[in-house]
């Protein structure tokens, strides 16, 4: 198995490490702050040039969306040369080209759904990082209920005119454009909903940034008052939209499992534990209890890994992410919120520092990561809906509504 | 499930079919109202051995199909499921494992093809308390003449009283605890000075105490070096811990699917209790365990077949089927209410071999513990 294509793939490693290292602006082996993170789109201002010239050079090539065909601007890449792509920006540290719910979500149920003419249309600025999306999805009323959703969208004739409320939408300030669910007919639950696409900078839209218990403002409340959208925006059917919808919200578990909701600030838990806690003679934390709860949980960590991975061994080519991801979604919000707060009881008081003197900003990033955390188990369907969705869709368990 | 080869598939079908077919859940049961004191019916034990399943890991110059440890984990899941009892993990993983090693040729020619062909049970005599403990070993070997001479007591000895090689663990220099000093000795299970007795556990197989009373081995005894005997006991170990996680695996799987398989099918009020969401979560947990389980066995057991370091890997499997385990048949008699607290039902048998499995070659607090030094803290 590993020696099959062997060949193709050591010219391809070859070149693109290559390409890599005459391409990669050295500026950027710096560590990157939150405010570098690359989202693209209209309103992105680059704090550094270079980080631009890494992402247009890095579109020119496809590699912000490498699997994606050739046609609309991706990669064209096989899977395992995605592999090596990865492997080989793994190895120079690089960072991300492109941060963009439009690669991690709206791209793939794009090629999978929309027309050609929509695809040429909004794929390669997609991969192009011009076009900044954002997830129209919760509504007030709609949570992990999300079928029940009410914002309306009535035919015009020449037009759709949409009236109603999202929250929860990340970054909706941000934005450029949204992709929204709506609701198409009120006759019928799951099959009265459809998924269209419009600009943010339409009449009538409005985006409110929600201040958060972690004191950071990442989702907004937003309003549509007598929006008017164009036909050609919508996606699918008239009223087929809740199938994309889920299918949307496959590769967004996915997306923030395959992360582990990312990384832990860059502090490892062992050693602000040893550094708080002090060791005993032979080595150990100083502190049995905590040390064995420390030791759980990287042992859960190290078992969430071993899955993520065998996960990626085991699925085959097309399928897109199985309805197994929701274990993973589930596992990795848990695990997450727990080094977390394993993190806020190893440093004591000093993880739980608010603002001003007395605290370094690693210190400070501790107290409202773990604040933040809480939300892992919310965003992007509740611990309990994938709990729900594995008992009837893995386990085969009756509905329980 | 890994990404297996056909002759892995066929191997697990294999074993499916036997253990279904020949060695169900009725069978322990068979063999515990039996009262024999017998730890495997050995029956079944020679049928294992005519297919091959006892020389999985054994190198095929000694009789075996060298298909690894991968393959031997396929077996012992299955055998788990249905709670088999045999000496797979005794013989075909540990003591093989031990002498494939560190034996010299003289060893493996004298043993392997025996256990290969399932002619001759053996097992390893390590722990001396109720909690596993390798380094502490006490059992003292004092030189005597070319060779030494065993003095002490090893308990809870898997398939001791079958065995008809003992793999002891010894201490020839040092004290209780310390991983220098040790060596390993290949003693004969009818050696005289040898004294055996039956540990009734409520697994139904039960163990060993068996007490060493100035035995006499020649040098030629001696597995591996004087002394040295932490660098095979170790990595024995090891398979030890990714062996019986493999066949734990198993067990909390076939606890999990007959509790399922239960919610599916038993109605109250009006409606089959799956359809509760109470249970539904719980169902759901469980089984996101029982797949972060499998990860981890399965890693160990490929990274034993690879080569390396595999102490961590080993560790993080047996406390993670040790946890999912006690947890799956916990929730087996609590989702079956009054009739999985009856002996007619077999959730009850699933229990007893799940709480000795756990406390076998280490429970989750050791592991963790262990697991915890290797990370350095």
């Amino acid at each position: 198995m590993a020696d099959f294509g062997g060949t193709e793939l050591d010219a391809f490693r070859a070149e693109t490490r290559a390409w890599l290292e005459a391409n990669y602006p050295p500026s950027l082996h710096a560590p990157m702050g939150e405010d570098d993170a690359p989202w693209g789109g209209r309103k992105m201002v680059w704090k550094n040039p270079d980080a631009k010239l890494w992402l247009d050079r890095m579109a020119e090539r496809g590699w912000t969306a490498p699997m994606w065909p050739k046609d609309y601007g991706g990669g064209g890449l096989s899977k395992a040369e995605n592999k090596v792509l990865e492997q080989e920006l793994r190895r120079i540290k690089a960072r991300p080209a492109l941060m963009s719910f439009g690669v991690w979500m709206l791209g793939p149920v794009l090629l999978e759904y929309a027309t050609d003419e929509q695809k040429k249309k909004f794929i390669p600025s997609i991969i192009r990082g011009e076009t900044r999306w954002c997830q129209g999805y919760s509504e007030p009323g709609a949570g992990s209920d999300l079928a029940a959703l009410q914002t309306k969208c009535e035919d015009k004739g020449d037009h759709y005119l949409i009236n109603g409320q999202k929250v929860w939408t990340s970054y909706a300030d941000q934005a450029d454009w949204i992709f929204c669910l709506v609701r198409t007919d009120t006759s019928k639950k799951h099959e009265g909903i459809s998924f269209v696409l419009f600009d943010m900078t339409t009449p009538g839209v409005e985006a409110r940034p929600i201040k958060l218990i972690s004191g950071s403002s990442p989702f907004c409340e937003t309003f549509f008052d007598n929006v008017k959208v164009p036909k050609d925006q919508l996606v699918g059917k008239l009223n087929g939209g809740w199938d994309i919808a889920k299918r949307l919200l496959q590769y967004e578990r996915q997306n923030i499992s395959a992360s582990g909701f990312g990384g832990g600030g860059g502090l490892d838990l062992v050693d602000v534990a040893k550094k708080e806690i002090g060791v005993d003679e032979t080595g150990r934390l100083a502190d049995g209890d905590l040390r064995a709860r420390i030791a759980a949980h990287r042992m859960d960590a190290h078992a969430f890994a071993l899955t993520v991975r065998r996960a990626e061994q085991e699925s085959k080519t097309g399928n897109g992410p199985s309805a197994a991801v929701s274990i993973i979604k589930y596992a990795a919000a848990k695990m997450n919120q727990e080094r977390h707060e394993l993190m806020v009881e190893a440093m004591g008081l000093q993880g739980l520092g608010w603002e001003g003197e007395g605290f370094s900003k690693d210190e400070l990033n501790v107290t409202r990561g773990m604040l933040r955390s809480k939300g892992n188990s919310i965003e992007g369907g509740t611990s309990e809906v994938n709990l729900n969705v594995v008992a009837k869709r893995v386990l085969g368990l009756l509905d329980h509504q | 499930m890994a990404v297996l080869t056909e002759e892995q598939t066929m191997l697990r079908d294999a074993a499916k079919g036997w253990t279904t077919d020949s060695a169900p859940v009725g069978a322990l049961r068979k063999l515990r109202d039996a009262r024999s004191g017998q730890s495997f019916d050995p029956a079944a034990w020679a049928e294992m051995g005519q297919m091959g399943w006892a020389g999985v890991i054994v190198p095929e110059e000694h009789s075996g199909s060298a298909f690894g440890y991968l393959g031997l984990g396929l077996v012992l899941e299955e055998t788990g499921r249905t709670l088999a009892a045999s000496p797979l993990l005794s013989t075909a993983l540990i003591a093989a494992s031990a002498l494939n090693l560190a034996g010299t040729a003289a060893q493996k020619a004298a043993w392997l093809e025996k256990i290969a062909l399932g002619e001759a049970v053996a097992t390893l005599a390590v722990d001396e308390g109720a909690h596993h403990a390798p380094a502490r070993t006490a059992l003292a070997a004092t030189k005597s003449g070319d060779g030494f001479t065993l003095t002490g007591v090893k308990t809870f000895v898997i398939d001791g009283e079958a065995a008809d090689l003992l793999i002891v663990a010894a201490r020839t220099s040092g004290k209780a605890g310390d991983t220098d000093g040790l060596t390993l000795f290949l003693v004969p299970g009818d050696a005289p000075g040898v004294t055996r007795t039956h540990l009734a556990l409520a697994d139904s197989r039960g163990a060993a105490r068996i007490t060493f009373e100035t035995v006499s081995v020649g040098a030629d005894a001696v597995l591996g070096e004087v002394d040295k005997g932490w660098a095979v006991l170790e990595p024995t170990l090891d398979r030890a811990y990714a062996g019986l996680a493999a066949e734990m695996l198993g067990t909390a799987n076939a606890a999990f699917d007959i509790t399922l398989d239960y919610l599916k099918t038993r109605t109250q009020f009006g409606q089959v209790i799956g359809a509760f969401q109470a249970l539904q979560h719980r169902a759901a947990k469980l089984f996101t365990d029982l797949e972060t389980t499998r990860s981890c066995v399965e890693a160990a057991l490929e990274a034993i077949d690879a080569g390396g370091d595999t102490r961590a890997l080993a560790s993080l499997a047996k406390a993670k089927a040790s946890e999912v385990l006690h947890l799956a048949t916990n929730e087996m008699v609590q989702m079956h209410g009054g009739i999985g607290m009856t002996d007619a039902h077999d959730a009850g048998l699933y229990m007893k071999r799940a709480r000795v499995a756990e406390a076998l070659f280490g429970g989750a607090a050791f592991h963790r513990d262990r697991y915890a030094r290797l990370q350095g803290f």
